[in-house]
């Protein structure tokens, strides 16, 4: 048989779609509990009982196939077979969530009446009955006409049941394979019906007991609310400092050892040059915030799969409207602090298209985590481990305010286009709100692993190779008696040339010569700074101490908050530029949000100079 | 009356939709959840300072948030406890 024969999942967002997806097939989509996580159609391999092999689709979540945002389309032309390159999938399993039947079976019974043979995952069977409910499946199997199996997705329970379900849905659809059309109902006659097929299939439900509506009247009380979600960023950035000291001073030991080694064990020589000034002053010093990108991770993972997420999107609506953006704007601007690249990808559920292309060119002012390597290292460097207030370190606090800065000038830009390039009437907020859920630990580990293996293969593919060029251009040609390695080299004639334009922002040219290599991603700003003030050390020892170490001896307090101030905003990461091309088809956005980025740091980091060296700093 | 001038912990029926008043798209997805003439909605929250915008809307096992100026468009008819 040469046929591909392909299932996909369908429903309403935030179901458990992506979540059985990644126990069917093995896979490890990003699943959250909010909303509108998946925005793109992706294929994985579900193997059947019998051995053979079936392509499972997973899609972003749908309300109906009358489609109001760009990722609904995409669910609604692959299940219709009008996806280009894709043939229409013999099996739908749609999947239903158990807690909220009423809702779900709307939209079910518009992809019901396809009649394309279908199965029904019953999901989140363990919510429904937290919260009281008792179900019947095979009510609901006799009203829906197709079989009904119930799942725990994030248990793994009922998933054997369901494949065998898919198996046999799709040995008929083999057989059978004519569409069973059924009439057409309009929405007023789907929701009826809905209510009655509900209430059919839930056997008893409690006195609505509902663990959500407590918390949601401390975390949505106007006053409070506001006050915890402040209060629960700033513990973030206080943790990633506090908590990640001591395995950073113990990977960065670790780094200084493996250096010395080197240094002790191989012959003075161009290798051992490249492994110590290239490779581990490079590479490792970009290595040693992995405890600080795990930690950052920890929680953001925390506040998606809680459900606290949206709730942080409800609360801070009001700003996205004064900013003229909508509520829609939240969860792609969320994701743009873990990375922009995500973040653009995640506007495509935003319906507006200028709403949308606002979103975009404001997500790289989002502080990404590739940020916090080079904010961490200036930081370690100038600002000194205080206590300001009780058990606030001051540290945490400037690292808490780089975050801000980003988002006020997120803001500020938004408010901006609005009235300028992206004119028009904002769309509004309209947004289920996912309930509460304690995370399950297991999945919780596999999001940091994941995240943490994202890190260190940058750290080996990208930074490296930025890294190993960049030694090579400082290293050669070799310098002459008297004369510095970096005058002579390569890189530092290019450093020279570009240290014109930034010397009035106060950089020096180590930094200039950082920013070119840095385009390919932030966090080799530091290990170029590493390698080039490794290059330039006089002896080993220089070459071993810390980066930190090194910066505070060479950079004027000034300096270093230009620096900073400068990757608030510049958009120094050529991936994200690509996405920005391929989400808005062409050159004109990206261009334009080059442009307008670029200027930003300029102004910021000159103002932050000339402000600070006037103080007196 | 219309859905904003609901208190909170009250509960009503929506009684008539002004869809001229909505975008379209937002017209689409209010309607998708189930938003739309006869309705049994209750409002839950309503957001921060400054208007208290957003509001929090129970509509069956579901809490959906939205804008007042979509609730504006949402004649109510409030349920006598
Ligand atoms: N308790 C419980 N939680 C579940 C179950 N299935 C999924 N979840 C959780 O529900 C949330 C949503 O799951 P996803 O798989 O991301 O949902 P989705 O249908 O793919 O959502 P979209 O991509 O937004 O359409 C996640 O937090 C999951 O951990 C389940 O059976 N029981
Ligand atoms: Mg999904």
């Amino acid at each position: 048989m040469t046929r591909i024969r392909t299932a996909a999942l369908v429903g309403n967002p935030n179901a458990g779609k992506s979540a059985l997806f990644n126990m069917l097939t093995g896979a490890r989509q990003k699943i959250a509990n909010y909303p509108g996580v998946t925005v793109e159609r992706k294929a994985g391999r579900l193997v059947l009982p019998g051995g053979e092999t079936l392509e499972l689709i997973d899609l972003p979540g749908s309300y109906s196939f009358d489609a109001s945002s760009p990722d609904e389309e995409v669910t609604r032309k692959v299940v219709h077979g009008e996806f280009a390159g894709e043939a229409q999938p013999e099996v739908l399993v749609l999947v239903l969530d158990a807690a909220n039947l009423e809702q779900h079976l709307v939209f079910a019974q518009e992809v019901l009446a396809l009649g394309r043979p279908t199965v029904v995952a019953l999901n989140m069977i363990d919510l429904a009955e937290r919260d009281g409910l008792v179900l019947d499946p095979s009510a609901l199997s006799e009203a829906l006409g197709v079989p009904v199996v119930p799942t725990v997705a994030v248990r793994r329970r009922g998933i054997a049941d369901l494949v065998w379900a898919i198996n046999n849905a799709e040995v008929q659809a083999a057989s059978d394979p004519k569409d069973h059309n059924q009439p057409h109902l309009t929405l007023p006659e789907r929701r009826l019906a809905a209510r009655n097929i509900a209430k059919a299939a839930i056997l008893s439900q409690s006195a609505e007991h509902r663990i959500h509506t407590g918390l949601d009247k401390l975390f949505l009380n106007p006053w409070l609310g506001p006050v915890i979600l402040f209060g629960l960023l700033f513990v973030i950035f206080q943790a990633v400092f506090a908590w990640a000291t001591p395995f950073a001073d113990a990977l960065d030991g670790g780094v200084g050892a493996i250096s010395e080694w080197v240094s002790a064990t191989l012959p003075a020589g161009l290798p051992r040059d490249f492994l110590t000034e290239g490779v581990l002053a490079g590479v490792g010093s970009v290595v040693v915030f992995l405890p600080q990108i795990v930690i950052l991770f920890f929680f953001i993972l925390l506040m998606e799969s809680t459900g606290y997420m949206a709730r942080a999107a409800f609360l801070m609506d009001r700003m996205m409207q004064f900013v003229g953006l909508s509520g829609r704007s939240f969860i792609p601007l969320l994701s743009s602090f873990a990375c922009a690249i995500p973040g653009i990808m995640a506007t495509r559920s935003i319906s507006d298209p200028k709403d949308r292309l606002t979103t975009i060119l404001i997500a790289p002012l989002m502080t990404c985590s590739a940020r916090l390597p080079v904010y961490a290292v200036i930081i370690a460097a100038f600002i000194p481990n205080t206590k300001v207030l009780g058990p606030v370190g001051l540290q945490g606090l400037v690292l808490f305010a780089l975050y801000v800065a980003g988002i006020i000038g997120a803001m500020v830009v938004a408010l901006v286009l609005r009235r300028s390039v992206t004119k028009g009437a904002a769309s509004g907020f309209i947004m289920e709100m996912p309930r509460y859920q304690l995370p399950h630990v297991k999945d919780l580990l596999i999001g940091l692993w994941q995240r943490a293996w994202v890190f260190l293969r940058r750290a080996g593919t990208i930074i490296f190779a930025a890294t190993v060029i960049l030694w090579v251009l400082l290293s050669f040609p070799k310098a002459g008696p008297g004369e510095s390695q970096m005058d002579a080299s390569i890189a530092g004639k290019l450093a020279t040339g570009l240290h014109v334009v930034v010397e009035p922002i106060g950089f020096n040219r180590e930094m200039a010569l950082s920013l070119i290599p840095a385009m390919a991603a932030r966090e080799v700003a530091v290990a170029s700074l590493a390698t080039t003030y490794a290059v330039d050390a006089e002896d080993e020892e220089a070459e071993a101490e810390g980066l930190a170490k090194t910066l505070s001896t060479r950079w004027s307090l000034p300096t270093a908050l230009a620096f900073l101030a400068w990757f608030v905003f510049a958009p120094q990461c050529l991936s994200t530029i690509a996405v920005a091309r391929r989400e808005t088809n062409g050159w004109k956005w990206p261009a334009f949000m080059l442009a307008y980025l670029f200027a930003l740091a300029y102004l910021t980091a000159g103002l932050t100079y000339w402000i600070a060296v006037a103080a007196g700093l | 009356m219309t859905l904003d001038d609901l208190q909170r912990g009250q509960s009503a029926t929506i009684t008539a939709v002004d869809w001229s008043m909505l975008a379209p798209d937002e017209a689409k997805r209010l309607r998708a959840l189930g938003l739309d003439e006869g309705a049994e909605v209750s409002l839950a929250h309503a957001g921060v300072f400054g208007g208290r915008d957003p509001l929090a809307i129970v509509i069956g096992r579901m809490t959906v948030a939205m804008r007042r100026n979509h609730a504006r468009a949402m004649a109510i008819r409030v349920e006598q406890a």
